[in-house]
């Protein structure tokens, strides 16, 4: 199985370029995962360079391009991907090296929404109720691993990175917004005021095509939006 | 050669859950930690856990913590510390509350509780009816509450130096352990921490094996350090297997799907757990149900082509309770294996799991080490929680639930006792000019070049050697086997040579370093599984098929200089409340 892969190395290279790495017939086995597939190629040559670490999908470490496509190495089936495979870094952000991005501009974008429950009311000595129906508001907004493919797939962060937040930061603002054990939705609105940080979504809904967790960062933006607008009125 | 160097109260190594609690104590109570970490904190091993956190709420069916303590007392096979299972159980309660106000998106009972659900090994009113004691957001537990902490850690500014990775700890000639070198991955530059304390919580080393549950990061890392400063290793031939991984692949199929209702059947369509544990069933302890699939398989009874496994089902719960209950489950079999559990059965084996032993502590986290002959002594800075250390709250065989709930209180509990020390030592003892030789000299032997053997050769020769000499099933001859295996695979250690010597996030250097943690932790596994002459817990030996209390009830202890094996008793004194003796354990 042929495969077609970024390498750079500020190190020695001058500039990146695809190379051309392959595995035998008998090593490419039913069910394998790309992940797998690189494991492999790093076993022939130890200098291919990226992030891993569950192999199952749920730490967000191996996010990459893949046939034009951002997914996690780790749950993307090579028997779904046409030959020879592109593997390139995610897009949009600093390659340190090979596959691996400088994720810093992702993080603080997270840091920059308040990722973190505020309730100022005394701390109870158990648990705050939650009812189910306001539990399930959670669902599709608190599996998001960081993996970083919706945000380095969006034409809006790859334009303004350093104003626009992008669809992970925003969709745990909304995260946050939508628990009803959180008391900070003035700030948490207030803090999304001015034309890029919230609003340079464009609705290309990207993100949602891309997000390995299936989650939907357009529809949290779009509430999130819909709740400043009532708000205001 | 001159290494850049930063002071700190408190160094924490790995931020899973266990150093991301304490590093949250530490960093409210207004101490200045660090915590390194080789990934991204919310990459940690923590966010792979699913089922839930255990304790006695009471929020579903009546429960008290003395009884969760008997279920651990019972579950350890008798090897768990009394002392620090009551210190746990009781502390259970308050750690998950705590998770709840911190903003864990736990899910919810009707009347706004959290919800729990059944796990293995738990009871009512000491070994009456089934407990349901696992505090659970749906079966993405673990996610949800390293999330959790680390948007704590966040808020609480808490200072990280992520994708760094910790070479050595740094000891004075005193004994005191002031610090590690610590490397930055991104572009291989050295950074001395020196810390007045320094936390280990590493996690486990699954990747000892070569079909495991476990992250590719799960390496051993804190283990080995400890051992390289002289730190034996408690009962490290403890090594979980659990029963349901995906078989020949290894994606941890959680003990929720049984807590819900689920049930193991053989190649018969028989549901065998009811020969091997007539009341719990499905829900006995993990090494019960482990053995029980391994004996199935051994006499003809797998299933597939192989014969190799048995069947996980759940079809008969109907698919909106599974679907809605175990979401994250259903996501990763129809991912790995393209069906949806629902509606067709999971094909699962005993997967290596968890790392029972590890470095020895006390109850406050301090870790703990013999005097020559006499009584034990914490080693004044160092502390360890978690998966790495070994206090010993599992014994012979940690119950599901019981791993979350060991990180967060003894994650805690070692924060506690790290403000205290603190107090009573305002300054930095100075660290020897030497001190980070060790650490250079270990580094520097990875600069040798020309041909050798890679790492990748050797790690997946000891993952198959420890496979087949250490599994489920031990006998004298085949650990010897091992033993002589792994030994003569260090032996070759030296031979290794990189060929990527590149300074920019170099991962085969660190995949290296990796291997000689790895193999530390290898030896200390097969020799004290070697010498430990009886059946206990996850410890079952075709040739000594007994407990055998009156030899055995001790913990073992592996140094890694003299290589051999020695003994200390088991904590069989509670704090407040009388012994569980050992019993005969029947689920």
């Amino acid at each position: 199985m042929k495969f077609s892969i970024y390498r750079y190395n500020p190190d020695t290279d001058t500039a990146p370029a695809m190379q051309a790495m392959e595995l035998d017939d008998n090593q490419v086995t039913p069910g394998m995962m790309l992940l797998d597939a690189l494991l492999l190629l790093k076993a022939q040559d130890e200098s291919l360079s990226f992030r891993r670490s569950c192999g199952e999908g749920v730490c967000g470490s191996d996010g990459m391009n893949i046939n034009g496509r951002n997914g996690l190495a780790c749950i993307t089936p090579l028997a779904a991907l046409k030959t020879p495979v592109a593997v390139r870094p995610l897009p949009g952000l600093p390659v340190v090296r090979d596959l691996i991005v400088d994720l810093e501009q992702f993080y603080q974008q997270y840091r920059a929404v308040n990722p973190w429950l505020i309730n100022k009311d005394p701390v109870p000595e158990v648990e705050r109720r939650q009812t189910p129906e306001q539990r399930a508001q959670l669902d599709g907004l608190y599996e998001c691993i960081l993996c970083a493919c919706c945000s380095t797939a969006c034409p809006s962060f790859w334009w303004n990175p350093d104003k626009f937040l992008g669809p992970a930061a925003l969709l745990q603002s909304w995260r946050f917004l939508a628990d009803s054990r959180d008391q900070a939705t003035d700030e948490r609105l207030a803090n999304l005021e001015g034309p890029f940080k919230l609003f340079r979504c464009h609705t290309i809904m990207n993100c949602v095509e891309v997000c390995p967790k299936g989650l939907n960062p357009t529809r949290a933006i779009g509430r999130i939006k819909e709740l400043m607008v009532k708000r205001s009125m | 050669m001159e290494i850049a160097r930063r002071r700190f109260d408190t160094l924490i190594i790995g931020a899973g859950g266990g150093g991301l609690r304490a590093a949250l104590h530490l960093s409210s109570a207004d101490a200045h930690v660090a915590v390194v970490s080789k990934v991204f904190p919310t990459r940690s091993h923590t966010v792979a856990a699913q089922g839930g956190v255990n304790a006695a709420l009471a929020n579903v069916r009546p429960d008290n913590w003395h009884w969760h303590m008997f279920d651990t007392v019972k579950g350890s096979d008798y090897l768990g510390d009394q002392d620090a299972i009551e210190y746990m159980c009781r502390a259970a309660p308050q750690a998950v509350y705590e998770l709840e106000h911190f903003g864990v998106p736990f899910s919810r009972l009707d009347d706004g509780r959290i919800y729990q659900r059944q796990f293995g090994g738990q009871s009512m009113n000491f070994g009456g009816e089934q407990a349901a004691r696992t505090c659970a957001a749906a079966d993405r537990t673990g996610h949800a509450i390293l999330q959790s902490l680390y948007q704590q850690n966040i808020r609480a500014r808490t200072h990280f130096f992520d994708e760094y990775f910790a070479i050595d700890l740094i000891k004075d000639h005193e004994g005191y352990l002031l610090g590690a070198v610590v490397m930055n991955i991104a572009n291989s530059e050295l950074l001395l921490i020196e810390a007045k304390t320094t936390l280990l919580a590493t996690g486990g080393a699954g990747q000892l094996f070569r079909t495991n549950t476990n992250a590719l990061i799960n390496t051993g890392d804190g283990m080995a350090m400890a051992l390289r400063a002289g730190i034996p290793l408690q009962d490290m031939e403890f090594f979980q297997f659990h029963p349901t991984g995906i078989a020949g692949k290894g994606m941890l199929i959680s003990e929720a799907v049984r807590g819900e209702g689920g049930y193991l059947v053989n190649a018969d369509g028989e549901r065998f757990m009811e020969h091997y544990a007539p009341n719990a069933k499905d829900l006995a302890s993990r090494d019960v149900v482990s053995r029980a699939i391994a004996t199935e398989v051994r006499e003809g009874r797998g299933c597939g082509e192989h014969r190799d496994h048995v069947l996980l089902k759940v079809d008969h719960l109907g698919a909106e309770t599974v679907h809605q209950r175990l979401p994250g489950i259903c996501d990763m079999v129809r991912t790995f294996l393209g069906t949806d559990p629902a509606e067709s059965p999971i094909p699962v084996a005993p997967t290596a799991h968890y790392t029972m032993g590890g470095i020895p502590t006390n109850r406050f986290g301090q870790v703990i080490v013999p005097l020559q002959h006499g009584p034990e002594e914490p080693v004044p800075g160092l502390y360890a929680a978690g998966e790495c250390a070994c206090v010993s709250v599992h014994g012979a065989n940690r119950l599901g639930g019981n791993s979350l709930l060991d990180i967060l209180v003894f994650g805690r509990a070692a924060a506690n006792h790290i403000v205290d020390y603190l107090h009573e030592n305002r300054y930095h003892k100075p660290c020897p000019t030497d001190g980070a030789d060790p650490a250079l000299a270990r580094l520097a032997r990875w600069e040798q070049q020309g041909d050798g053997e890679t790492v990748d050769h050797l790690r997946t020769e000891l993952a198959q050697i420890m496979e087949e000499n250490c599994g489920v099933f031990r006998t004298e001859e085949v650990m010897q086997d091992g033993l002589d295996k792994v030994t003569a695979l260090s032996g070759r250690m030296g031979d290794v040579r990189l060929t990527d010597h590149s300074k920019i996030f170099n991962t085969a250097r660190i995949e290296a370093l990796e291997l000689e943690n790895l193999m530390d932790v290898a030896l200390a596994t097969v020799a004290s599984a070697l010498q430990r002459k009886e059946s206990r817990g996850a410890h079952s030996r075709i040739d000594y098929p007994e407990r055998d209390d009156v030899q055995w009830l001790r913990h073992s202890l592996y140094h890694r200089d003299t290589r051999t094996v020695d003994y200390k008793p088991v904590r069989t004194r509670p704090i407040t409340v009388d012994s569980f003796p050992p019993k005969e354990r029947v689920y």
